[in-house]
């Protein structure tokens, strides 16, 4: 059985404007010990989905669809119920995690409140398991003591993963972890978080705009456009030989060094992601889209199946295309 | 075989021609703040050598990549370069002239690209006006060839992809998108005529999608109109793709400086290896990576700054090449390994071989 | 604010793209371009306000007591404020002859009221017109020049602000007389402390973005950047801080007057108080004589800062747009 299983999520942000669309139905599935990678750019919806996950979203804000977290449905939790799996089962780690930290309280009691918060032990039992966490992530246990600001960057990302992982919880939201980090520290925490996914067969659910860096820690890929998820596959399959043309184009953004045919051949998109408030007619990716055809500003394509288990929302998908040789009576236009 | 080469082939070709910019020994440190009670007491304040002995030349029509991690002195150089930021001590020449004298004229012909495209633009002020920004400044209300202040700000528009023009005069930075925006702070920059731009990292607040057309501008305007560009960035990545030449910094100091294909794909020194080794990959996070980060610029390491940190030192291969010493007590400068190819370390000084000190020729 | 659809650059534009105005000719020369955008900017800025209830009912009571102050010689006669000349009844409530009663020599005092509101609002905008002046510039060149300058600026006016107002009130009146130019005088010294710390860590907000760097970097003087680009962006946090010191300088001028520190050959809001309290208008019952100017006290206190509020609110959402 799947950890996470979403269905038909839609979530819409009310504003002053009227509702917003983030999200337009989108399906997630994720197993025990997978680690799913979502990724796209701002205004796709990929941190509306985090945030709709436990339910974190300000209130207001429209949230249908489905969300099976074991089997238990979080949209109709009550809300103590709620409570206690926000961190035992599944939790977080924030899009700008170093900045999350409160900076007059020291790390060590931080990490030390999400234990107690949920009564998992005792003061004292409760304190050497924060040791034994930081020691996991890497720093040395005296840490315990400091003050978020006399770690740096990349140790603060760490003290914010030994939080997410201090109740045990079978699925980890990541979001963005590693985007304010230099190259280096970036690598070191994503050989972290490997490894710690693999030590305690955690379950990931991992965001971000950054394409190439999923491919290092997922098995399975998704790519998300205007609110929906336009590819998705196992990794490799969808970096390297992507489906859908925005894929290729966000994987082209991430130059591999040494070949040729990136060099002073910057590839990139014209125009800009669309805003929720007006996507365009049809296909929403068409007007930037280098292979539309005629019929790519009418039909808005669901995701074709391109092999089993990999699918993209494209008209040129083979199967895509066959449908829509047979969807056309003879006589008619296109 | 070409009859007519654009001017950035043209400028290229000329190898003998003096550098554009010839920044020599630049030094910035910064003062940390001392409180008056400590500064009675004679307490001094720490000195942040931010940038700590960097040379490099720039020729016009080329693309030099200024690359590194945070901390490492690239955007102060850059900001050095462009006259925001007083040196300590070190000579900054253009055209063969230092730039503190004149550095009014020196503003009209070397412009800056922001980082944060969305905070370059006065949100008060119209399209129209931030790009006449420039002219205004300078007092320029007429072309080389007599075309108005409009006609100026709507032929800097158009280069920079913003067409037809006249349509965004009237708006204001708010109601752009963020690479609409990062252009017309590239129109900004172009409406003066400039011969040189310093782009600080010019697209990594863009989204990924955005960012090759940006960096495609960039190369255009070098092919058209013949620009040099120092472009700072800690993408190596985006450096492979329109630098002509790179740069590596650590700490204050260029390490490796050489061309693109040379330092991508046959480093020479051991922190540029690292930091290729890290550029994320499939399956590739067994490969080494660098522990620890790099001390602050208020503490550098004696010898070779990078020593502490270097997987030569670790595992022992400076020690076999008998080098060691060297590079825990020696400091060292660029020393040209291959040709127009400079590295600041030891053991790659022994191990590749040919040596000629810095003194005869310049990076 | 309509946004522009994402358009393929280099190509033109489809037919359902539009310049910001939705209009096709640009002005022709620079200085229209510039006109055209305050223009729009002043329209664009009134539309929102429009929406404001908090800031259109503040707005109404202003205009409101604006036309009485200045129609006061046409409404009703300035004799009626004259002891000698005055023939009511003494301390009558209100009346159809009388609206507002009559005070303890017989006169009007609605008439009082329409008179004294053109001393307490005059008072209110020249203190606050004196301050902002100070306070601005304080500010600006304390934020701007930073370092030694700041110190010595911030410590002169750390100084000011201490200053307990009331006792130099009496100190100045004692010395000099009383007056209304003591008062303005008063008011502005003691308040302008608090605006320049406002405007000052505004100009520090607005010193550090980018895109004052940006018109360094193309070379500007520290005029062009202080005029061009600190100055319009402090503006809205002065225009906003002006707003409540008014408030505060009418409620500043009332309290004078009302403790006798007030010019006694004008009558204000505060005076007629004072001359009520004095007469014992509380143990005689005489209440329309203390509630009168009182209300219009409250009003006028409460408009400028349903205004100011409104200013807030419409300030803030537009620099979070994106």
């Amino acid at each position: 059985m799947s950890l996470l299983s979403v269905r038909d999520l839609f979530v819409n942000y009310r504003t002053q404007g009227g509702p917003v669309p983030a999200v337009r139905g989108v399906d997630i599935e994720i197993g025990k010990g997978e680690v799913l990678g979502l990724a796209g750019e701002s205004g796709c919806g990929k941190s509306t989905i985090a945030g709709a996950l436990l339910r974190l979203l300000p209130t207001g804000t429209e949230v249908t669809g489905s969300i099976l977290l074991n089997g238990e449905d979080v949209l109709g939790m009550k809300p103590g119920r709620l409570r206690a799996v926000r961190w035992t089962e599944t939790s977080i780690v924030f899009q700008g995690a170093m900045h999350a930290l409160n900076p007059v309280q020291r790390v060590g009691e931080q990490i030390e409140e999400a234990i107690l918060i949920h009564q998992q032990a005792g003061d004292r039992e409760a304190r050497l398991r924060v040791g034994s966490l930081l020691e996991h992530v890497g720093l040395p246990q005296r840490r315990i003591r400091d003050y978020p600001h006399e770690l740096s960057g990349g140790q603060r990302q760490r003290v914010m993963i030994a939080m997410a992982l201090a109740c045990n919880p079978s699925l980890i939201i990541a979001d963005e972890p590693t985007t304010a980090l230099d190259v280096m520290v970036q690598a070191q925490v994503l050989k972290l978080l490997k490894e710690l996914q693999r030590e305690f067969g955690l379950a990931m659910l991992f965001i971000t705009h950054d394409l190439s860096v999923l491919i290092e820690v997922c098995d399975r890929l998704a790519v998300m456009y205007a609110g929906r998820i336009v590819e998705e596959g196992p990794a490799q399959s969808v970096f390297y030989e992507s489906a859908h043309p925005y894929t290729r184009a966000l994987s082209a953004a991430f130059p591999a060094i040494g070949e040729g045919r990136f060099r002073r051949a910057p590839s990139g998109l014209p125009g800009d992601p669309p805003y929720p408030q007006d996507l365009p007619d049809g296909c929403t990716f068409h007007p930037r889209c280098p292979v539309a055809f005629e019929a790519c500003p009418h039909i808005d394509p669901r995701l074709f199946d391109v092999t089993p288990g990999w699918r993209a929302a494209c008209l040129l998908v083979d199967s895509a295309k066959s449908e829509l040789e047979g969807a056309r009576t003879p006589g008619s236009g296109p | 075989m070409n009859e007519r080469n654009s001017p950035g082939e043209q400028a290229m070709d000329h190898e003998v021609a003096p550098p554009l910019l010839e920044v020599r020994d630049l030094k910035v440190t910064f003062a940390g703040r001392v409180g008056l009670g400590a500064g009675i007491l004679g307490r001094k304040a720490t000195q942040s050598r931010a940038v700590d002995g960097v040379s490099l030349q720039l020729r016009q029509g080329e693309v030099l990549a200024l690359a590194g991690e945070s901390g490492c002195g690239k955007t102060t150089t850059a900001r050095a370069i462009m006259g925001l930021e007083p040196p300590r001590e070190g000579q900054i020449l253009f055209q063969g002239k230092r730039i503190s004298k004149g550095l009014r004229a020196y503003r009209r012909k070397v412009q800056m690209i922001f980082q944060d495209p969305t905070g370059a633009l006065n949100p008060r002020q119209t399209i129209y006006e931030s790009v006449a920004e420039g002219l205004r400044i300078h007092r320029i209300h007429q072309g080389p060839h007599g075309q108005t202040e409009q006609e100026l700000v709507a032929r800097a528009l158009s280069r920079a992809g913003m067409r037809p023009p006249e349509r965004f005069f009237l708006n204001y930075p708010h109601e752009l998108s963020g690479g609409q925006r990062q252009r017309v702070v590239i129109a900004g920059a172009l409406v003066l005529d400039p011969v040189m731009l310093v782009a600080d990292e010019p697209v990594s607040n863009l989204d990924a999608s955005v960012r090759g057309e940006i960096l495609r501008l960039l190369l255009q305007v070098r092919d058209d109109l013949g620009l040099a560009i120092l472009v700072v960035t800690h993408d190596l990545g985006l450096a492979w793709t329109i630098a002509d030449r790179v740069a590596v910094m650590y700490l204050g100091r260029i390490v490796e400086i050489g061309p693109a294909e040379d330092v991508l794909t046959k480093p020479l020194h051991p922190y540029t290896k690292a930091l290729l080794n890290v550029v994320p990959e499939a399956g590739g996070l067994d490969r080494p990576i660098l522990t620890g980060e790099p001390p602050d610029p208020t503490r550098i390491p004696p010898g070779c700054r990078f020593h502490p940190r270097c997987p030569e030192v670790a595992t022992g291969a400076a020690r076999a090449a008998g080098v060691e010493d060297r590079c825990r007590g020696e400091d060292l400068g660029l020393i040209e390994l291959r040709p127009g190819h400079f590295a600041a370390c030891h053991l790659a000084a022994v191990t590749v071989g040919e040596s000629r000190e810095i003194s005869t020729s310049q990076p | 604010m309509a946004r522009i659809p994402a358009v393929p650059t280099g190509t033109e534009p489809g037919p359902e793209f539009r310049g910001s105005l939705g209009e096709d000719r640009v002005p022709h020369t620079p200085r229209a371009i510039t006109w055209k955008r305050r223009r729009r900017a002043v329209t664009q800025f009134w539309s929102i306000y429009r929406k404001n209830g908090m800031g259109m009912a503040g707005l109404y009571i202003l205009v409101i007591f604006g036309a009485i102050a200045l129609l006061a010689p046409v409404i009703s006669s300035s004799r009626g404020l004259d002891p000698t000349l005055a023939n009511g009844p003494i301390l009558a409530g209100p009346s159809l002859k009388y609206p507002l009663g009559t005070d303890d020599l017989g006169r009007s005092v609605l008439t009082m009221t329409i008179w004294g509101s053109r001393i307490s609002l005059m008072v209110g905008l020249m203190a606050t017109v004196l301050t902002m002046i100070i306070g601005a510039s304080v500010g600006i060149v304390a934020g701007y020049r930073g370092r030694w300058v700041d110190a010595l600026l911030m410590r002169i006016t750390d100084w000011f602000l201490v200053i307990p107002w009331l006792a130099l009130a009496i100190v100045l009146a004692s010395i000099l007389g009383q007056s209304l130019f003591i008062i303005v005088v008063v008011i502005a010294v003691t308040s302008w402390p608090s605006t320049a710390r406002v405007v000052r860590a505004q100009v520090l907000s607005v010193k550090q973005r980018p895109f004052v760097e940006r018109a360094r970097a193309l070379g500007a003087s520290d005029w062009h950047l202080v005029t061009r680009h600190v100055l319009p962006n402090v503006f809205p946090v002065i225009f906003a801080n002006t707003i409540l010191v008014v408030a505060i300088a009418i409620l500043s001028e009332t309290t004078l007057s009302f403790l006798g520190l007030g010019d006694p050959l004008h009558v204000s809001w505060g005076t007629i108080l004072e001359f009520a309290y004095d007469a014992g208008a509380t143990s005689l019952g005489a209440w329309w004589w203390l509630v009168a100017p009182g209300v219009c006290i409250v009003l006028v206190v409460l408009a400028f800062t349903m205004c100011g509020y409104a200013f807030d609110e419409i300030l803030n959402p537009r620099i979070r747009e994106r």
